[in-house]
């Protein structure tokens, strides 16, 4: 299975995901710059996070218009699995592939820490092969991530179960002392309507190796690979 | 010349004689603003150059030691470690989150400039206590622009430390740490070589912003602070990462002959520096440099301390290349001279030459100083310190929750939680307490990286602050199991042209040298900071040490906290009644004084190789340096790091020193191990043959922190370790209460 790894003027998580696909799935991987209008016929598109544009204007703001976008558009309208992570999920807001926008933390500074998520639905190609209502530990690192939309969308989230993920205590509980940033009902993650398209805050390209004795991001990448029918190393 | 005009630009009667003497002539304002620069104590090392000489430099790693951008170690693999520290003291307090941010933004080109990419920053931070608002303000701006600008970029803040006291109101310190990866074969210098290759500038375009930095540097304080906001530069994140992977992608093509950084002084010292290392001239177009604003003199291009700007030598033929690849990465690009033989800088404005100068008149012939010595005369009056006076609390267990809350000693989440210090996925010890470690891709091995130094050591004595400052740094390293293999420093002081901080930085400076010379560390790299000094009030004594060691194999890292229950709590090396400069002290009975903790580099050395080796021989399964707040504070630490709150139940031997001293005192050399009951002989014999003291003091058990007194029932401390973690944690984040607090059910 081939990946896109989109490459905006101050990505800087890119590294990191092409090092999973690579060398810990053992998939083929391309950077595409984000001055490319081809997709090179790749099976899936990875938005890394980072600081494209430097956050300058509102995160994801200026990305939004460059010309690989558009590509990026019409591969999600065809079906093709987009997961955006951290500035990724900012710039898939920016662009309308997913609803609502972010704002800045409530505390309003960056934070960086390991937090749990629990899995809503099983139901997107990145989320396929973990069970509904799981608990997830994986690292957020974000100024942004706040997640906000108007009452209309909010239900049209919860009535299509496009919420994905949402920040959780330990044991799975929703609360607002287990959500770090403020975001509208503990939402940490979010698909499209087609749930082919997922905007997640937290990396899980962080923790895949267990460095920290963590591997439950490597789940969304099996995921997507087992979607496919490829078995990951 | 005028002799106000000379004094504003800091240069004394006789350095302007000097000049005249040089040049057979007067210089012209520009010229005279070239050597206001390029003579400034920032970048000439006038005070300092004699006495940095006693450091040892060489060894058998060092691939590249003082005098580049940055040192460089071999780390084996055919890579090199490149590091280095720096201050940015004086433009964090006129201006805490800039100031901050162009510090990280500096010592990041320094480390790309010599084709490394840079995987790590750490910091070394000093302020005032935080009951004051303004000391607030400043570490709130300070952490702000570190996280602004290292986040930004990409590089994890994956470690540092901080200290607070009021010495550092008028004078907080902000020292920053980078190490960077690159191949042994593909370092790249500051030297521009070859008659007639083309000087190109890229990156960010010149303002008006940090003239007269380097100057402003090389003085202290007084009320005019907000009139010097203009000297602090302003930071561009974004552009230094666009300058960054441009500058790594130039190198990797081979595309340039040299490459340096234009920090302080700018484009002054860039182009003198390169020509002077590459003993040949440089003559550069004014008009041609990339500017943000119109009607710049070239006085005002050349002194501008914009960020984010290199200057590189082509290689023949190469030129149109570097060019298309700045072009690529929306970068301002410009051919802005040539490489001579003059051995002269020459500058040119619309044809004109505006300034014609020897290179080694602003280099190798600035001044050097042997400033004027004297032992101070507050020395005795601080050393002098009867304990028979001083009570011990009744309480030792409240009086380690005291201690255990002080910002120094308490958990810096509230700061490290706004760097991001995971991305790039290889940072294996978190920030929190002690060295980070982080793994190089690609290989098994893992560096470790410490930051440390004690300014409170170094008032009281400063021969001892030196020495134990690479000490600590060097057992933290041990103690997560690497070997010391380089390391960096940044002597942060106060006004050299006082004799008494002459005598402090000079012992100092001696300090360091016979530690290094001792535990056979080479020093690659390093920065002065001096003037820190406010109303001629100066700092401490403040020399921090950025270490970086190697670990072969990264799975065998070892952390501080305490493992499983049922594991043996052992203390190597010895307790003795020292109290000397400590937290305790300073805490409980608000006194700073006496004689810090004596320190034997014989008995230091042996610790570290014992301890070491018992780590590779898979003895040792936690291990913790004993340092501020001494015994009581580390087994806290240990059993807070443990994850699940594992308790302690500590039996300390009946020792004929005060209780107090006892668990608190700051005594050198001493590490607390853990290890399985099975193998406690196995370590008994490595240390009987090391020569290594060693005791074991308790067990791994429960949920509550114990310790008491050989032979007496009646505990001295007796805690529930979830109760110590949660004061611990919460006391640096209760001074900035009032906000909306974060939720911390999350955490993990």
């Amino acid at each position: 299975m081939r990946f896109g790894i989109l490459v905006f003027p101050g990505s800087n998580c890119d590294h990191d995901c092409y090092h999973v696909i690579k060398h810990l799935l053992g998939q083929p991987a391309d950077f595409i710059w984000h001055k490319e209008t081809d997709l090179r016929g790749v099976d899936a598109v990875i938005i890394p996070g980072g600081f494209s544009y430097g956050d300058y204007l509102r995160t994801g703001a200026i990305a939004q218009y460059s010309p690989v976008m558009k590509s990026v558009r019409d591969f999600a309208r065809a079906g093709g699995p987009v997961l955006g992570i951290c500035n990724g999920f900012q710039i898939l807001l920016e662009a309308g592939l997913l609803p609502g926008a972010m704002l800045r933390n409530r505390s309003l500074k960056f934070i960086c820490k390991d937090v749990f998520v629990r899995v809503e639905t099983a139901e997107t190609p990145f989320t396929a092969a973990i069970a509904s209502g799981r608990v997830l530990k994986l690292p957020i690192a974000h100024a942004e991530g706040n997640y906000y939309a108007d009452p209309e969308t909010l239900r049209e989230l919860q009535e299509n179960r496009q919420v994905v993920f949402r920040y959780c205590t330990k044991e799975g509980r929703i609360s607002d002392e287990a959500n770090p940033n403020g975001s509208l009902d503990s939402i940490a993650g979010i698909c499209n309507r087609s749930r082919n398209v997922l905007g997640v805050m937290p990396h899980p390209e962080r923790c895949t190796e267990g460095l920290d004795g963590n591997t439950d991001g490597r789940l969304f990448f099996q995921s997507v690979l087992e979607q496919s029918g490829i078995q990951s190393r | 010349m005028d002799k106000e005009v000379i004094e504003q630009h800091g240069l004394s009667q006789e350095e302007y004689q000097k000049i005249l003497a040089l040049l057979g002539r007067e210089p012209n304002r520009l010229e005279l603003g070239l050597f206001s620069v390029m003579w400034s104590e920032h970048c000439s090392y006038k005070s300092s150059r004699v006495h940095l000489r006693k450091l040892p430099t060489t060894g058998e790693r060092v691939v590249q030691g003082p005098g580049e951008n940055a040192g460089a170690v071999d780390i084996g693999d055919g890579l090199v470690a490149v590091f280095k520290i720096e201050s940015h003291n004086h433009p964090s307090f006129i201006e805490p989150y800039q100031g901050a941010a162009t510090g990280v933004g500096g010592i990041l080109r320094d480390i790309f400039t010599m084709g490394a990419r840079p995987i790590a920053l750490l910091n070394s931070l000093r302020f005032g206590p935080l009951e004051s608002p303004k000391n607030r303000y400043l570490l709130e701006g300070v952490v702000a622009g570190i996280a602004g600008y290292g986040n930004c970029m990409g590089i994890p803040t994956v470690g540092g430390e901080i200290y607070f006291n009021e010495i550092y109101n008028q004078n907080p310190l902000v020292n920053v740490f980078c190490l960077g990866i690159a191949k042994k074969d593909r370092l790249f210098r500051a030297s521009a070589s070859g008659v007639g290759n083309t000087v190109i500038y890229i990156g960010s375009k010149t303002g008006r912003d940090g003239i007269h930095g380097a100057t402003m540097a090389s003085e202290g304080f007084d009320d005019s602070i907000e009139a010097r906001r203009p000297t602090v530069q302003v930071g561009d994140p974004f552009t230094e990462k666009l300058l960054l992977e441009a500058c790594l992608e130039i190198m990797e093509r081979e595309l340039v002959v040299g490459i340096q950084d234009m920090g302080a002084a700018g484009l002054t010292s860039s182009s003198v520096e390169m020509a002077g290392r590459g003993g040949t001239g440089i003559e550069l177009e004014i008009n041609r440099v990339p500017r943000r604003e119109e009607g710049m003199t070239p006085y005002e291009v050349m002194l501008s301390e914009s960020q984010e700007r290199m200057l590189l030598v082509a290689k023949p033929g190469r030129e149109d290349e570097i060019l298309s690849v700045c072009a690529r990465w929306d970068l301002a690009a410009a051919v802005i001279g040539r490489v001579t033989d003059s051995r002269r800088v020459v500058l040119i404005e619309e044809g004109r030459i505006v300034a014609d100068l020897p290179i080694p008149a602003l280099t190798d012939d600035a001044p050097v100083y042997e400033r004027p010595m004297e032992t101070p005369a507050y020395l005795d009056s601080i050393q002098g310190i009867n304990l028979d006076l001083i009570p011990q609390p009744k309480d030792l267990g409240d009086a380690l929750m005291a201690v255990l809350v002080s910002p120094t000693i308490a958990s810096k989440r509230w700061v490290y939680q706004q760097y991001d210090y995971m991305v790039r996925t290889n940072t294996v010890v978190r920030p929190g307490l002690e060295a980070a470690v982080v793994r190089i891709k690609g290989t098994r091995k893992a560096l470790v990286l410490s930051v440390d130094g004690n300014g409170a050591y170094g008032i009281l004595n400063p021969y001892r602050g030196g020495v134990i400052a690479v000490c600590e740094a060097a057992r933290n390293i041990v103690c997560a199991g690497g070997r010391p293999i380089g390391l960096t420093d940044c002597l942060n002081f106060g006004n050299p042209e006082r004799p008494d901080v002459m005598w402090q930085f000079a012992l100092s400076v001696e300090g360091i040298a016979d530690a290094c010379r001792q535990l056979e560390i080479p020093v690659v790299s390093g920065n002065v900071s001096f003037y820190n000094e406010t109303h001629g009030l100066g700092i401490y004594p403040t020399p921090i040490i950025g270490m970086v060691g190697l670990i072969e194999d990264a799975d065998r890292v070892v952390r501080p906290g305490f493992k499983d229950a049922g594991d043996r709590i052992v203390l190597l090396g010895e307790t003795k009644e020292e109290l000397g400069g400590s937290e305790y002290l300073k805490q409980i009975h608000s006194r700073e004084g006496g004689f810090p903790p004596l320190l034997d580099l014989a008995v230091e050395k042996a610790l570290h190789k014992c301890c070491l080796d018992a780590i590779e021989a898979g003895i040792i399964k936690s291990a913790h340096d004993c340092s501020e707040g001494g015994l009581a504070v580390t087994l806290a630490e240990a059993a807070i790091l443990s994850g699940p709150s594992l308790g302690a139940t500590v039996v300390l031997p009946d020792l004929p020193i005060r209780m107090d001293a006892h668990l608190f005192g700051e005594t050198q050399s001493r590490i607390i191990v853990t290890v399985e009951e099975a193998r406690l002989m196995e370590l008994e014999r490595r240390c009987a043959q090391e020569g290594v003291p060693m005791a074991v003091i308790g067990r791994v058990e429960g949920d509550r922190l114990t310790i008491r007194i050989e032979g007496q029932d009646r505990p001295l401390i007796d805690r529930p370790v979830e109760a110590v973690r949660t004061a611990w944690d919460g006391a640096i984040e209760s001074y900035f209460e009032g906000r909306k607090k974060e939720g911390h059910d999350g955490d993990v």
